[in-house]
């Protein structure tokens, strides 16, 4: 325990040294943070502009998509700035300079995670959350306890599942020489995904997303019932309150992953 | 100071290298980086650790600093496994790898002692008796406000060994920690390093190509070659085992065909010069006296054998073993 908090401790401290190096150039800083608030708008005005043509995509409205695309960016956008760090692990693969990470007395993820903190990916977390409060005023959800603690669950387990994919991916990149875009399909790529309503996608893809790569936990099913909708997959109702469940088999996952993967960097070096 | 801080046994290290054959086929080989290690190290030794690219000098030390793990052997320092106990034995101990730098590349150097200080738990008065040592014998004070990738390799590796030594490490191992810099960094950088031992009876283990490191820190040298330790002890010792010869240069009187002289040979000869070679471990004072009865003679010297090629010697007459085991 104490240790895991001395690992904390580290990565706040190198998160803060990061923002403050940033922050030493802040023409650079505020240009690269509305170019990202910009470009992870573009998906947002793609929307819109599909909803001038229609009333409803997979039988949602706009304010419901708009909740969809809300809560996929957020959580991505948290987990991306927490931990979006590790997929230039590659990179240090290559160079070897993993090896200067492993003789530290501290756990190398607490490290890697760290490395090079890029604050300017605030700019999707701002930007998904304006767009989440707009959708939530606009749905006028009839809210209630329970509603409230499923939509908690569902920005903290959306962050872990996306945290875990970032984690279990980037482990790749000990055996493999480049992950990095196999990472990026799951995390950004399935972020894309879950702003648009299960509905529209074949019902193999949103199966694979629900027993597969658990994406659908992150949004769609806790959604249902937020949003008062059937279940296109028709599965059991208990599925929609098993985000954090499905959260914390992904920690677990990633956690064996990453494990795996330094464990094989030691018995076969760089 | 006798006691055993570092203990391999045996240890052997091998690679699976996986390479195209042909189109369809790939051949899988076994590479032994180290083949058989066997040495101890007591605490407050200084050792060189030296052998040709590819030797298994590299290799040695990440197993050692627990981030390779032995394909066999057992490996022990301060009587815990470095794999095993990796995190624990990583803040006693103090590592620099020449050729990759520990700081961090954008910030300035402060910062990363300041990360240190963190990651190691280094108390406040241990950190600023520390940082004050490194900065006034490595010279750093005007460097600590200068992001690291602005400074020179000599600088940056200053820089790096002060960060490896400010959690006071008992063991410290230094990965080719001069090459590249310019002679007066690597004066320095020897300078300092034989101060820290001296003051602090840090365990030092040194790597390197350049034996003139060796010849100014280290009472004791490890030769390796072919993942084999082909020998261990003293500089001194270096010589007699690679047969290492000294020579006699003589300025006859007059042109004269080769000197005959029991116990040295003519290597050379140059109008009325002659270059004659004895075996190192033998005085020189007989043969002068012995040449002199015989020839007239205008002058003489005595070069000292370079250890250059002694090593060289080491390495061509160290049996190669198997090396690969071809199989499909």
């Amino acid at each position: 325990m104490a240790e895991a908090l001395h690992a904390l401790r580290c990565y706040g401290h190198i998160v803060r040294m990061w923002i403050r190096a940033a922050l030493a150039y802040p023409a650079s800083f505020w240009m690269t943070m509305l170019g990202n608030l910009g470009a992870s708008g573009m998906d947002f005005v793609i929307i819109i502009v599909m909803f001038l043509h229609t009333h409803a995509l997979g039988g949602w409205s706009l304010p419901q998509v708009a909740f969809l695309y809300g809560t996929s960016g957020l959580t991505l956008g948290l987990a991306d700035l927490f931990v979006g760090s590790l997929d230039q692990l590659g990179v240090r693969v290559r160079e070897g300079s993993v090896d200067t990470i492993l003789v530290r007395p501290v756990p190398a993820l607490a490290q890697l995670a760290g490395d090079r903190f890029a604050l300017r990916r605030i700019g999707r977390v701002a930007q998904s959350g304006a767009v989440l409060v707009w959708s939530l005023v606009q749905l006028d959800l009839a809210w209630t306890p329970l509603k409230a603690l499923v939509f908690v669950s569902l920005l903290l387990s959306g962050t872990l599942i996306f945290g875990s994919v970032f984690v279990g991916g980037s482990a790749f990149h000990f055996f493999m020489a480049d992950a990095a875009e196999v990472q990026n399909s799951f995390t950004y790529g399935g972020a894309t995904m879950l702003q648009y309503p299960p509905t529209i996608y074949a019902r193999d893809i949103v199966r694979g997303t629900v027993f597969g790569v658990p994406l659908a936990f992150v949004n769609w099913l806790p959604a249902l019932y937020l949003l008062g909708r059937n279940d296109p997959l028709g599965l059991p109702s208990w599925f929609r309150f098993a985000s954090p469940v499905a959260a914390l088999l992904c920690v677990a996952a990633a956690g064996l992953l990453w494990r795996t993967g330094v464990r094989s960097y030691r018995s076969t070096g760089s | 100071m006798n006691e055993t801080l570092i203990e391999v046994e045996g240890v052997t290290k091998s690679f699976v290298v996986r390479r195209r054959a042909g189109r369809f086929r790939r051949t899988r080989e076994e590479v032994h980086a180290v083949a058989g290690l066997d040495f101890t190290v007591r605490r407050g030794e200084m050792v060189g650790y030296i052998g040709p690219n590819g030797a298994g000098k590299s290799t040695t030390v990440k197993m050692l600093t627990g981030i390779l793990l032995p394909s066999t052997g057992r490996l022990r320092v301060a009587g815990a496994d470095p794999v095993r106990d990796r995190v624990r034995l990583a803040q006693r101990m103090g590592v620099v790898f020449g050729q990759r730098t520990t700081l961090w590349w954008d910030l300035p150097l402060r910062d990363s002692y300041e990360l240190a200080r963190r990651i190691y738990r280094i108390p406040d008065a241990t950190y600023t008796r520390n940082l004050d040592r490194c900065v006034e014998l490595l010279e750093l004070a005007p460097l600590l406000d200068v992001p690291v990738r602005q400074l020179s390799l000599g600088q940056r590796m200053r820089g790096d060994i002060a960060a490896a030594l400010l959690h006071e490490p008992e063991v410290l191992y230094l990965d080719e920690p001069t090459i590249g810099l310019d002679v007066v960094s690597k004066r320095r950088v020897r300078e300092f390093l034989a101060r820290v031992n001296a003051d602090l009876g840090t365990t030092v283990l040194l790597t390197t190509h350049d034996l003139t490191d060796i010849e100014q820190l280290c009472s004791r040298v490890m030769v390796i070659d072919h993942g084999r330790v082909v020998y261990d002890g003293g500089l001194d010792g270096l010589h007699e085992q690679g047969r290492s010869e000294r020579t006699l240069v003589v300025e006859l009187e007059r042109e004269l065909p080769p000197v005959e002289l029991p116990g040295a040979r003519v290597v050379r000869c140059e109008g009325t010069r002659q270059w004659l070679a004895f075996p190192a471990s033998a005085s020189a004072a007989p043969l002068v006296a012995e040449l002199a009865a015989r020839y007239e003679l205008r002058d003489l010297s005595v070069r000292e054998p370079e250890i250059e090629d002694v090593i060289a010697r080491m390495y061509e007459e160290a049996e190669r073993p198997v090396a690969a085991v071809p199989s499909h």
